[in-house]
């Protein structure tokens, strides 16, 4: 009894609200972070106007800087971070498999499709947006829809569905590419595929922010039961739950988040991989605070990566190859500690 | 009461396949321990997945205290069968406290997480098992033992009165071995009604007072351990000549079985 007792608990609850600090901090020197210099105080205060509706008077480009360019941007990164990590999270789950990843159903690559079939057509950016969403959503539903038809494992063969269609969306992809104007759709098209938030305005946040909020709230409420799924299908039907069921409305809700998220950023890659292990490794295994942490600690990191890509070179970094720059080494970091905890 | 009967059960896992399950009928009374004896392959684990209501394409009939198991829903399954599998090394490494309240999901409202009463429930469990100090340990850095009684504790919490355990005893040593077939033969004489799957024909004599053999997918021998189990009936099913004999042990007398001498 003494023993165990001294068992070191973590304090899951004081880490969470470290978490939160970190951030909030994180989303503050966001906004500081930039080509054109505005100060914190500055960023502070100009929201103190906007709010309280204070009578002072800014210079156009401080206010613009920080409320126009800024913050959708930085709303962007979050949201999509959040998306990611979260879906991440909750594929590795559904799928009993720690090594998945948000895209594994084809999302990318649906995504990446419907982006070129849009810029091919010389359709303007909100098209691209609403182009990519749908290949995402389709690209996912033709794997499941291509599994429901195969025998065996249901978690094996959606896998496997989902690396058949997506390799066809890609190779679809390649050849819109081959095809494509040299002059100004192939840069549009190979540039979109390797993610960038540039481009992101407040329509874009709010028809994304709106369809990830809506897609993590059930996963949000379910993640006592994927818990217990994770475990496997039968273990999981002789404690009462529907495998079936409950996998479908988790797939579908992290399908839906992950393909809103990269219709307004393309394709970034390891967050959805590596962000759940690291809450693993702080949070232990609990989705209970997995999906939470995941939401969070997915939005600082790809907002901290955006940071980087804005201002570390005077030609902006597509955040997808710095994602894989950061996120690949952490990963081999992990691998080589054991992931004891994951 | 009979709450679980199983009438001309067949199963097949493809249409033209073997049958894996022929014609198999017994029914369970409340309190009874009964151990399903027969070689690998028989089709035991076919028969707790039927009856768990995991396979569901099965000719014949499943009662469940009176309703027909293939009408009900998982969640309905659940409130009265308990099922405790092989344990297995877990994908993601939960806290041992965790994987018991799991136990309690079929009490939750679907959108809910358990609450601070249900860890003290998980806790009660776990205590009655004798393994409360492994509450915050890792359920996959425990060994075979540990994990096989916290899946029972899993089951405890989950007041299903019927608890089916797919060969509770494998992989384990012989001093876990004893220790969970202990606690079993404790809870059926708590009231709860156990069906479980052994290789040990030992596991029958000493703690159960039902053994179902089971051969080529069928039921050959159904009965009081002591007077179907035999010589004879282990030589036909398992093809090993044994001794059976009677053993005094410190309470009462009970058979057991061993190899006969042979010429090696």
């Amino acid at each position: 009894m003494t023993e165990e007792k001294t068992r070191h608990v973590p304090n899951y609850r004081l880490r969470f609200i470290l978490l939160i600090l970190a951030a909030l901090l994180c989303i503050l020197i966001s906004f500081a972070v930039g080509r054109f210099p505005v100060s914190l105080a500055d960023v502070i205060m100009v929201f103190a106007t906007e709010i309280f509706h204070l009578d002072i008077a800014w210079d156009y480009a401080t206010w613009s800087t920080v409320i126009n360019i800024r913050l959708p941007r930085i709303l962007a990164a979050f949201f999509v971070g959040a998306a990611l990590a979260t879906a991440g999270a909750a594929y590795q789950g559904m799928f009993q498999n720690p090594l998945v990843s948000p895209d594994i159903l084809g999302a990318s690559s649906g995504a990446g499709f419907g982006a070129a079939l849009a810029i091919f057509m010389d359709l303007g950016p909100v098209w691209i947006t609403a182009f990519a969403f749908a290949g995402a959503v389709i690209c996912v539903g033709a794997a499941y829809a291509v599994s429901r038809f195969t025998k065996g494992s249901a978690t094996l063969s959606m896998v496997l569905a989902g690396i058949l269609v997506s390799s066809l969306f890609t190779a679809m992809t390649s050849f819109l590419k081959t095809v494509a104007d040299t002059e100004d759709q192939l840069p549009e098209i190979t540039y979109w595929l390797m993610g960038s938030l540039a481009g992101a305005d407040m329509g874009d946040v709010i028809f994304a922010g709106t369809l990830i909020i809506a897609g993590i709230i059930p996963i949000f409420l379910l993640r006592w039961r994927m818990n217990v799924l994770t475990l496997g299908e039968d273990e999981a039907k002789s404690m009462g739950i529907n495998p079936h069921r409950l996998r479908f409305i988790v797939v579908a809700c992290a399908t839906l988040i992950t393909a809103a998220a990269v219709s307004i950023s393309g394709i970034i890659g390891w967050i959805g991989l590596v962000i759940p292990h690291f809450c693993r490794m702080i949070f232990g295994c609990d989705y209970r605070r997995i999906i939470p942490s995941a939401v969070i600690m997915g939005g600082a990191f790809l907002l901290l990566v955006d940071d980087l890509a804005r201002c570390m070179a005077t030609v902006e970094v597509p955040i997808g190859i710095l994602t894989a720059f950061v996120g690949a080494p952490i990963f081999a970091y992990l691998l080589m500690m054991g992931g004891r905890r994951a | 009461m009979k709450s679980l009967e199983i009438q001309n059960l067949s199963f097949a896992y493809n249409k033209k396949g073997p049958q894996v399950l022929q014609d198999v009928s017994f029914s369970t009374e409340d309190g009874d321990l009964i151990a399903v004896l027969g070689p690998n392959g028989v089709g035991k684990s076919t028969l707790f997945k039927c009856m768990l209501g995991f396979l569901k394409k099965y000719s014949g009939t499943i009662l469940l205290n009176g309703k027909n198991i293939s009408e009900l829903t998982h969640k309905q399954i659940a409130r009265q069968i308990a099922y405790i599998p092989q344990s297995t090394h877990p994908v993601f490494n939960y806290e041992v406290l965790d994987v018991v309240m799991m136990g309690l999901t079929s009490s939750l409202k679907a959108l809910s997480s358990p609450k601070q009463e249900h860890i003290e429930e998980a806790r009660e469990a776990l205590k009655s098992l004798g393994i409360a100090h492994l509450e915050r340990a890792g359920y996959g850095e425990i060994s075979g033992g540990e994990r096989q009684l916290v899946l029972i504790a899993r089951a405890l919490v989950q007041k299903s009165k019927i608890l089916i355990m797919d060969e509770p005893t494998a992989n384990l040593d012989y001093g876990n071995q004893f220790r969970v077939m202990q606690r079993v033969a404790g809870l059926a004489k708590e009231g709860y009604t156990i069906i479980l799957s052994t290789h040990n024909p030992d596991h029958a004599f000493i703690y159960a007072n039902r053994v179902v053999m089971m051969f080529g997918g069928k039921v050959i021998a159904d009965g009081n351990p002591e007077e179907v189990l035999d010589a004879e009936l282990i030589r036909k099913v398992y093809g090993v000549e044994v001794m059976v004999n009677t053993f005094e042990n410190t309470k009462r007398t009970h058979k057991l079985c061993v190899p006969k001498d042979t010429e090696f």
